[in-house]
């Protein structure tokens, strides 16, 4: 047995990591400073950016800071979420997963069905987010639309926050609830074991290339 | 204006002081008396201590051209030709309608920024305004703006002030023709009755009272020679209410959006006390194990397969 065979496994390199966490570092000042100004009761976030006037000037900024990086990781990471054959029928055993019963689902790659859904769930999402949030600009844009657009986009960026937090608390509890998976975003390996039990196609892709 | 008079605030879901109960106010502008003469925007100026900027002539009677931060009514002059062929100089002062259920106020996002009095009075509060125009998108008639100054909405605020202490407001005052009078809401439609009837003896036969309906009523009404088109009037509009967009962003949305992502954590977490965490186990383990030592002799793709054991 040669050692190389028992060590953890890279998943994402350090570029990867950065910008995961540079974009997840900007969507929780994002996400906090727009619930802040979305529901009374989170108002006093503000005060988390120095009140009501700075959460208002720096909520798009931080906003358009996201997407860039957002953009970076969605160019990443593209080309593993595309759905393939056997995602339909990952998807339909959805009980399965949520049971801890993943020995009955299909072999999968480096992302199964429901991280493929979120992922496109997200890139849909952000740039919802990204072009309703350029219209309710008042400061630089708004001037340039009509009432009803503004009206439309106001509406429009307050459900793709929501789709985009709630699918953000789905992606975090997936981290949490799925062991070992945590370490792929801080030091960048998993286990062997963990590959191969979640990620078998891609535990057999990256052996493959390690001989 | 006593605290306890406010009877509505911007981005509070607890009612506000509702014990005392004042008379409702409104300003009645007779637009089949107005001349034009534009007192009542100096009266405004004066009374607030505005001056706008000086702008340019367009070649018409409206100056300023729109509403500003500094400018919180302007004369609206529309020239109508009649079926007769006949020339109606139709003369709207504009500005804050005062509705009864605000639009500006039910899209504010900053508690207290927006208040309604008790008396009907709509008032921005620029000390807790945080400058996101959100009052623009909702209001109704396009009438806060923010000010490129200091980054807050201003409008007209029915002279709050000078009412608070028994005046009437400062365009009420100056108005030469009486075109604009003030009081009580009853008094004010009892007033209109009076020009409606006059006006109607006359041949006007659609004149009527402009109090629209789909904002509760507003507490500035106007008295119209065409009350059957009131978008004559520089597109006065003729069914004005809260867009259903606001309506949906600013009502349903909230709190179901806050119950959708609150249940999302909750399932979250009874998922992990019902079900658990998904941990590797030890066959996990000792079949990466198999794998490895398989592959000191066989190729990869063979320990793989081994997966459904």
């Amino acid at each position: 047995m040669n050692s190389n065979q028992n060590q953890d496994l890279q998943r994402y390199n350090a570029n990867e990591r950065s910008n995961h966490w540079a974009v997840a570092l900007l969507f929780v000042m994002a996400a906090l400073s727009g619930l802040a100004l979305f529901h009374p009761a989170l108002f006093w976030m503000t005060n988390l950016f120095g009140g009501g006037p700075w959460t208002r000037i720096l909520h798009p900024f931080i906003g358009v800071a996201m997407m860039l990086f957002f953009l970076g990781l969605a160019f990443r990471f593209a080309g593993r979420n595309r759905f393939k054959a056997h995602d339909r029928q990952w998807l339909s055993q959805w009980r399965d997963m949520i049971s801890n019963r993943e020995e009955n689902l299909p072999r999968i790659g480096k992302y199964n069905a429901g991280q493929k859904l979120l992922f496109w769930v997200l890139v849909v999402s952000m740039l919802a987010l990204l072009f309703s949030g350029i219209v309710i600009w008042r400061e630089y844009f708004s001037g340039f639309f009509g009432i009803g657009v503004i009206r439309f986009a106001s509406l429009l960026h307050a459900v793709a926050a929501f789709v985009l937090i709630s699918s953000i608390i789905v992606h975090i509890y997936a981290a949490i609830w799925v062991k070992g998976s945590v370490g792929a975003m801080t030091s960048g390996k998993v286990s062997r074991a963990w590959a191969r039990k979640h990620h078998a196609l891609w535990y057999d892709e990256v052996r493959k290339n390690q001989r | 204006m006593a605290t306890q008079d406010i009877i509505a605030r911007s981005a509070t879901t607890t009612p506000s002081p509702s014990v005392r109960q004042t008379d409702e106010v409104a300003k009645l502008i007779d637009t089949t008396v107005c001349i034009g003469c534009k007192a009542c925007q100096v009266a405004c100026s004066e009374w607030n201590d505005l001056r706008d900027e000086v702008g340019d002539n367009v070649g018409v009677y409206d100056n300023p051209t729109d509403l500003t931060a500094d400018s919180w009514t302007v004369m609206r002059f529309d020239e109508h030709e009649t079926s007769e062929g006949d020339l109606e100089w139709l003369i709207r002062k504009d500005g804050c309608m005062h509705c009864e259920d605000p639009g500006c106020l039910k899209a504010c996002p900053s508690p207290g920024a927006i208040v309604k009095y008790d008396n009907g009075i709509v008032d921005f509060d620029q000390d807790k305004c945080i400058g996101c125009g959100y009052c623009i998108t909702g209001c109704p008639f396009d009438v806060p703006r923010i000010s490129q100054k200091d980054n807050k909405a201003y409008k007209c605020t029915l002279c709050s002030d000078r009412v608070s202490v028994g005046l009437e407001p400062a365009c009420v005052k100056t108005c030469p023709t009486g075109a604009i009078v003030f009081g009580t809401k009853d008094d004010m439609k009892e007033h209109a009755n009076w020009r409606i009837q006059d006006l109607k003896g006359r041949g006007y036969e659609n004149a009527g009272l402009y109090d629209p309906p789909g904002v509760g009523g507003t507490h500035v009404m106007y008295v119209l020679h065409h009350a059957d088109k009131p978008q004559l009037y520089s597109d006065l509009p003729r069914d004005p209410a809260i867009s259903p967009l606001v309506g949906a962003w600013k009502g349903v949305a909230k709190p179901l959006a806050m119950l959708a992502m609150a249940a999302t954590a909750a399932a979250g977490f009874f998922h992990y006390i019902r079900i658990g965490p998904n941990r590797v186990s030890k066959e996990d383990e000792a079949a990466v194990e198999q794998d490895s030592a398989q592959a000191g002799s066989n190729s990869p793709e063979a320990g793989g397969k081994s997966d459904e054991q």
